[in-house]
């Protein structure tokens, strides 16, 4: 289980997180939904202790990690698909999903991520770069998934992408989390596409969770009107 | 010219030329430690030269106490004298790092004035140390003389040696850097930083054996440099100027880039040197280095991607 207590996030003297208290459940996808610069970013780089954050608790299995570095919370079972991919673009796609081995140990990526996204197997050698928005995309999962991770942290993975490879981002988080029953987080804008994945919905605005539904009592007109601009 | 015959034109190109490999293989030495440190982590490292410097007083040292205690191994302490070189400079390499450098990643024009603090540091231990004259470690036989090719073309054994050491630690920073997990760390963390951190690796102790590599190989290129020059507490200094210009030319993060670099600007100052004066030369070298930089300010060979 991946439990947040009383999370604060400030930027100097501006506080943009306000004690932000959430479970995650093993097997569990929880949307994390909200509009432009509502906290969703935030949120997630101090999740992932890019961000220096005050909590009471942020423990995966019972291990706090609060405050442990990036590198150690990785260690620790989190794993992290920024907005905007962050794939290391001079680096071949093999090299990119390697840099994410050192921490499961393995020597070799498994087929499994192969299996999961074929394109990688065939663009391998070419560099992360030059890849597609959407074949990005789909490098930044598989690079998080070779650590091994209890919590999958994907900050609007839609962003950029086009609808057709959406559905396909879609299908590989349900297969995802149906082969490795781990907890994933996603912060989305998108609705249909959570609808396709989450258990459970949480609404984010300036900071503060407002909103929570499960995904079969959402009522979607409510969950737009949070969304509109 | 006219007063040279074509044989001995031929003769002078091709010692100038040697002259110029020996040139090429101390920059390249400098430029591999400078080219990690500058093109993998952005650190403007002006001590770089008093690590060469460093590097060049161990051999000096080691030199000094086989002579002493050691007699009989007169032949091969220089061996022993380079790796020696490559660790004493690593190892301070990395206390620099954790002392200094870390405090101002995020600052390049601080790091630029406390490395050049540093240097001032360097040079006058070394002075107080060693003493403002130059001295030279006595180098084994096997390093001296010439070889002859023909009758009037001379090859000095040591600047081939330094060659082959020279292509030996070249082959060795590819394999680090680019077949062995610690070299994907290292260029994962150069472009960057805060997602290798989020995939798992510990960019600062990447760091800090990134800075101790580069300082080594400085070191490293101080043994190489004894076997040419003679080494004085600013011998360092001297040489900076000229690893800048290679590893910025070549192209910070391309190793290739490097050696064609440091090829090309020894050769050119090597050859002119001897038709016009050594400073016409560097002239002539650097006017030509920043129209091509100007055309191209990346360098002679950057890698070009979608970011």
């Amino acid at each position: 289980m991946f439990e947040v207590e009383n999370l604060q996030v400030s930027y100097g003297q501006s506080q943009v997180i306000h004690d932000i208290s959430f479970k995650a459940e093993q097997n569990e996808t929880l949307a994390i939904m909200g509009r432009n610069g509502m906290g969703k970013t935030t949120l997630f780089k101090s999740l992932m202790g890019i961000l220096p954050s005050q909590s009471d608790k942020v423990s995966i299995g019972g291990v706090e990690v609060g405050s442990m570095e990036s590198h150690s919370r990785v260690a620790n079972g989190i794993a992290y698909v920024p907005q905007g991919r962050m794939i290391f673009p001079t680096l071949t796609v093999q090299e990119n999903i390697e840099t994410g081995l050192q921490v499961s140990k393995m020597k070799h990526i498994p087929d499994e991520i192969f299996a999961l996204f074929p394109v990688l197997h065939d663009m391998r050698h070419r560099k992360g770069g030059n890849l597609s928005g959407g074949q990005q995309q789909q490098l930044a999962i598989a690079r998080a998934l070779v650590t091994n991770p209890k919590v999958l942290l994907l900050d609007e993975p839609t962003e950029g992408i086009q609808p057709s490879i959406i559905k396909d981002i879609a299908k590989v988080l349900n297969e995802i989390r149906k082969m490795r029953e781990i907890t994933i987080i996603v912060s989305e804008q998108v609705l249909s596409f959570t609808m396709e994945i989450a258990d459970r919905i949480i609404v984010i605005e300036k900071g503060k969770f407002i909103h929570e539904d499960m995904r079969a009592d959402v009522d979607s007109d409510t969950i737009k009107k949070y969304l509109t601009v | 010219m006219g007063e040279y015959s074509v044989q001995e034109l031929t003769s002078i190109l091709a010692m100038q030329g040697f002259a110029g490999i020996s040139l090429f293989s101390v920059l390249l030495l400098m430029a591999l430690g400078l080219a990690i440190i500058f093109g993998q982590m952005g650190v403007i490292n002006m001590a770089h030269g008093e690590f060469m410097a460093m590097g060049a007083y161990t051999t000096y040292l080691l030199s000094v106490m086989t002579q002493t205690y050691f007699p009989e191994f007169m032949n091969y302490y220089f061996l022993l004298a380079i790796v020696a070189s490559f660790l004493v400079a690593g190892l301070f390499g990395y206390l620099t790092e954790f002392v200094l450098i870390r405090h101002l990643y995020k600052r390049p024009l601080d790091t630029l004035l406390a490395t050049w603090g540093l240097s001032l540091i360097m040079q006058q231990s070394f002075r107080s140390i060693f003493g403002a004259r130059e001295v030279s470690p006595t180098l084994p036989d096997w390093l001296m003389g010439s070889w002859m090719p023909t009758d009037t073309i001379f090859i000095p054994i040591n600047g081939m040696f330094v060659l082959a050491l020279t292509a030996v630690v070249t082959i060795g920073v590819y394999i680090l850097m680019f077949r062995s997990t610690w070299g994907l760390n290292v260029r994962a963390t150069t472009q960057n930083r805060v997602m290798s951190g989020a995939v798992g690796i510990n960019t600062k102790q990447v760091d800090r054996l990134t800075f101790a590599l580069g300082c080594g190989i400085a070191g490293i290129a101080g043994a190489a440099f004894t076997t040419i020059a003679s080494t004085g507490p600013t011998s360092g200094s001297l040489y900076i100027v000229d690893t800048f210009m290679v590893v910025v030319f070549g192209g910070a993060a391309s190793l290739f880039g490097t050696i064609a670099s440091a090829f090309t600007i020894a050769q050119a100052q090597s050859i002119l040197e001897f038709f016009i004066s050594g400073s016409m030369a560097k002239v002539f070298t650097l006017l030509a280095l920043v129209i091509i930089l100007m055309m191209r300010p990346e360098g002679l060979f950057s890698i070009k991607v979608r970011k």
